[in-house]
């Protein structure tokens, strides 16, 4: 009868719906499996390459599958790790990194000078297209790697290949010590080796001489305390477990889930309700509960992030200092850090952050300090402009702070200010190329390495890669290359100094804010700390029996 | 009707290349400076930019680049993302979690829209329909940007009954919750269809006459009645099951589902033409099937609809 099929059919439909639903939901309690491990939250990595990871999801991982060259004391000195000693010759140039021996990798291969050569060979050739290809600029040979198209990025020609494909600056003395030469001397060269794209890279890693295999990113091998377990699942997980008889530093916890969240408030969901042990970098929108929530398991340290607006160079209002001055002193960053950031951050009163060894409190002085008679008296004279304008990127969630930032320079000054939203960062820069007169520019900067000079060279340099507002000055700029080139790290911090003294005359950005982690964890673990690179220490960390 | 279905079949051969069409050239308006938006507030070198430029062929024009990816989607090769996955691997893994999570959504919705819109279609009036009357408006008025954060909130954190966030291998019990969340998109407007078709079926002549028959009011409400009311009804559930998927995109967010929601946000985000096509394009292939689906039952469903 057809009068009864329809109803059976519908009847039917669920209960096989239900049945796919209810399919392949076993297996998803396996992380479990031993108690001795931590559930860390972190965002989908970008890479798992070492010289292709910049962002902080890969690197935090990485630091778990590798071991680095040197890592960085309490006072950002840097300690060799795995290098038995790393060397200068007198002039700084040529530096000797000897490597510890007995470390293997993840594969049983052991750790050689090779495995650094090559590696370093592959980030720097620029075919490659390596994120972090930047960081190996420094060392002899590295402008024969790259190609420059002939006829631009429009032209029809493609780019030749370039000249060469390894850097003449490394050579290998023997198996466990190499040499790397750099184009100019560089006291603090040290430093820069704890960052992860100078990670050794395994034989396996390669099909070809300079060709990563296929599908070695998902299932990555390293020379670190853990090795991967199972491969990299995408947008969910990354499971790392220990490596047994490690010959480095051993750490407390048998293995880490890298737990992979698509947003940052549905992660603090998951730590609150005990689904996860530590996140990294409490969300805003949570920080006015998360005392209640988290107890003393709520806690905060320095990192080295540094949030500041810049004056373009090609727009002639604010040409004047004094104009630049008023309108830093026009702005109270207290009251922007306790109201809006709720205390994530603190008010900056210099042009390097305090993490990096070197920093003074308050060389902005006056001028960093909210008065707002001052200004207006110092605006009104130096004539600066009726209409001030802030550009920033809306997806970044900056609209909340540029706003109170533009009040409160309407209340100070008694000028129109206005925030200006642009879709992305891309847009910001592409107008800011075009010299449109996009007013002030919103700016941030993560350090790559604790030094003064990672803050001073790409943001205030000429033609620094993140100077985006064109600041030059000739002396500051033979101050900062003084420094690079100085013998000792002290004589290289004191020219630095001087150069940051500089900007406090020239204004080139007013500095606003410097950042902190705000981090939580569970009852489960203990001894959590993250350090300045927004990295949980993997070796400290324990599982509460 | 084996006619009929082979040329809705071929009419969605052309539906599929005109979409796909379509949103590789929204893409590529869309798309301004990829690398740059993939890099965040990174300077890109000169010589990484070249070359990501040719790898990806961000140079060509349009039509050269929409060649590309049909040459490679022809011979099954649905092309690389820009953070170098295989877009087919990609797929793969979103895919099943979402269907799911829909396929629980619907059967949700269906059930609780279709037996609360009967009741309150025979009760018209009484306390029952008003109250649903008013906890619909109320639906209707909440986006979900607001509704999937109280309900994680509320029963994930404060009450604990479900797991506040699901991953890709949940339990049915995990996702739950999200798809509950979801399925209030759908609830408040079939309920609504269902009722107010049950009213006006209740009128009809054959209610009347199988009534006089003397067959049991249940018989007469749940199988006259509700098989001629159910017509919109499954036509707003045809509806509905592609809008749950590319609707996912908030819930999916707020309850941690790596599944296409989430997926096509991050694709359009990092402005990468290649992803957005390619999980678009099933999309477009499900809404295709589930419509052509939705118009055989409509045969099922009332014996005077016929097709050639």
């Amino acid at each position: 009868m057809p009068g009864k099929s329809p109803w059976k059919m519908a009847v039917g439909a669920t209960a096989i719906a239900l049945l796919a639903a209810g399919c392949g939901s076993g297996g998803s309690d396996d992380s479990a499996a031993s108690s001795n491990t931590a559930i860390i939250g972190i965002g989908e990595p970008q890479h798992l390459i070492p010289s292709n990871t910049t962002e902080s999801n890969g690197a935090e991982v990485l630091s778990s599958l590798f071991y680095p060259l040197v890592d960085f004391d309490d006072k950002n000195n840097p300690t060799e790790v795995a290098a038995e000693s790393i060397t200068a010759d007198a002039t700084n140039k040529v530096w000797t990194v000897k490597l510890k021996s007995g470390f293997t990798f993840h594969n049983g291969e052991p750790v050689i000078a090779d495995n650094y050569i090559d590696a370093w060979n592959y980030a720097a050739y620029g075919p490659n297209g390596q994120g972090g290809s930047y960081f190996f600029t420094r060392i002899a040979g590295f402008d024969d790697l790259q190609s420059e198209d002939p006829d631009g990025e429009e032209g029809p020609q493609k780019a030749p290949e370039p000249k060469a494909k390894k850097l003449t600056g490394l050579k290998k003395v023997d198996d466990t010590t190499f040499t790397v030469s750099l184009s100019a001397p560089f006291a603090s060269f040290k430093s820069l080796l704890g960052y992860t794209v100078f990670y050794p890279l395994p034989k396996a890693a390669f099909s070809s001489d300079g060709v990563i295999a296929d599908g070695f990113e998902d299932s990555i091998i390293g020379n670190g305390p853990f090795k991967l377990k199972g491969k990299w699942e995408h947008d969910a997980q990354i499971v790392v477990e220990k490596v047994t008889d490690f010959k480095g530093q051993i750490p407390k916890v048998d293995g880490i889930t890298w737990k992979i969240y698509q947003d940052d408030q549905a992660q603090y969901a998951d730590l609150v309700a005990g689904n996860l042990d530590v996140q990294t970098t409490i969300p805003i929108e949570s920080l006015a509960s998360a005392s209640a929530d988290l107890g003393d398991r709520f806690q905060k340290s320095p990192n080295s992030v540094f949030q500041f607006v810049g004056f373009p160079t090609f727009l002639k209002e604010y040409q004047n200092v004094d104009v630049r001055k008023a309108i830093s002193m026009a702005i109270n960053r207290q009251e922007i850090t306790d109201q809006i950031f709720l205390g994530s951050q603190t008010p900056a009163t210099s042009f390097v952050s305090p993490v990096v060894a070197g920093y003074r409190e308050n060389t902005c002085g006056a001028n960093c300090e909210y008065n707002p008679t001052e200004a207006k008296k110092l605006y009104t004279a130096a004539k600066g402009p009726a209409e001030i304008k802030i550009t920033y990127n809306v997806d970044g969630g900056h609209k909340a702070w540029v706003d109170a930032t533009c009040n409160q320079i309407k209340a100070s000054l008694g000028v129109n200010c206005t925030g200006q939203g642009e879709q992305k960062f891309a847009d910001l820069l592409t107008k800011v190329e075009k010299k449109e007169n996009v007013g002030l520019i919103r700016l941030g900067w993560i350090m790559d390495y604790p030094l003064m000079e990672n803050y001073l060279g790409p943001l205030y340099g000429t033609g620094g890669s993140s100077n985006y507002y064109g600041y030059s000055n000739t002396a500051f700029d033979a101050l900062v290359k003084e420094g690079s080139e100085a013998a000792t790290p002290e004589e290289a911090i004191a020219k630095w100094q001087a150069a940051e003294d500089i900007l406090a005359k020239d204004m080139p950005v007013i500095p606003l804010r410097v950042g902190q982690n705000v981090f939580g964890f569970s009852e489960k673990v203990t001894n959590v700390t993250v350090d300045l690179f927004q990295k949980v220490d993997i070796y400290a960390i324990e599982v509460v029996s | 009707m084996f006619r009929y279905i082979v040329r809705r079949l071929l009419q969605m051969v052309l539906t599929f290349f005109g979409a796909t069409f379509v949103v590789f050239a929204l893409t590529f308006a869309n798309q301004d400076d990829p690398l740059q938006a993939l890099a965040g507030e990174r300077p890109i070198t000169e010589s990484q930019r070249l070359a990501l430029t040719e790898r990806y062929h961000l140079d060509e024009p349009f039509l050269t680049q929409y060649w590309y990816y049909m040459k490679g989607l022809l011979t099954g090769d649905l092309g690389t993302s820009l953070t170098g996955q295989k877009i087919g691997d990609m797929l793969v893994n979103a895919w099943p979690v979402t269907m799911r999570l829909a396929l629980i959504a619907i059967v949700l919705a269906v059930v609780i829209s279709v037996t609360a819109g009967v009741y309150s279609a025979i009760r018209r009036g009484g306390a029952f329909d008003n109250i649903t009357l008013f906890l619909t408006l109320v639906l209707l008025a909440m986006p979900i940007v607001v509704l999937a954060p109280m309900a994680q909130l509320l029963f994930g954190i404060q009450l604990g009954w479900f797991p506040p966030t699901a991953t890709r291998d949940a339990s049915l019990y995990a996702l739950f919750l999200p798809a509950l969340v979801l399925a209030t998109l759908a609830i408040a407007t079939e309920l609504r269809v269902t009722r107010t078709s049950v009213v006006e079926n209740l009128r009809a002549d054959y209610v009347r006459t199988a009534r006089a028959k003397g067959l049991t009011g249940r018989r007469v409400i749940w199988v006259h009645v509700l098989r001629n009311s159910l017509i919109p009804v499954v036509t707003l559930i045809g509806v509905d099951l592609g809008g749950l998927m590319s609707g996912a995109i908030v819930t999916e967010k707020i309850f941690n589902i790596p599944g296409v929601g989430f997926n096509i946000a991050r694709a359009i985000s990092t402005e990468d033409g290649p992803l957005v096509v390619g999980f678009v394009s099933i999309l477009v292939i499900i809404f295709l099937v589930v419509n052509l689906v939705v118009d055989l039952l409509y045969a099922a469903l009332d014996p005077r609809i016929r097709y050639e």
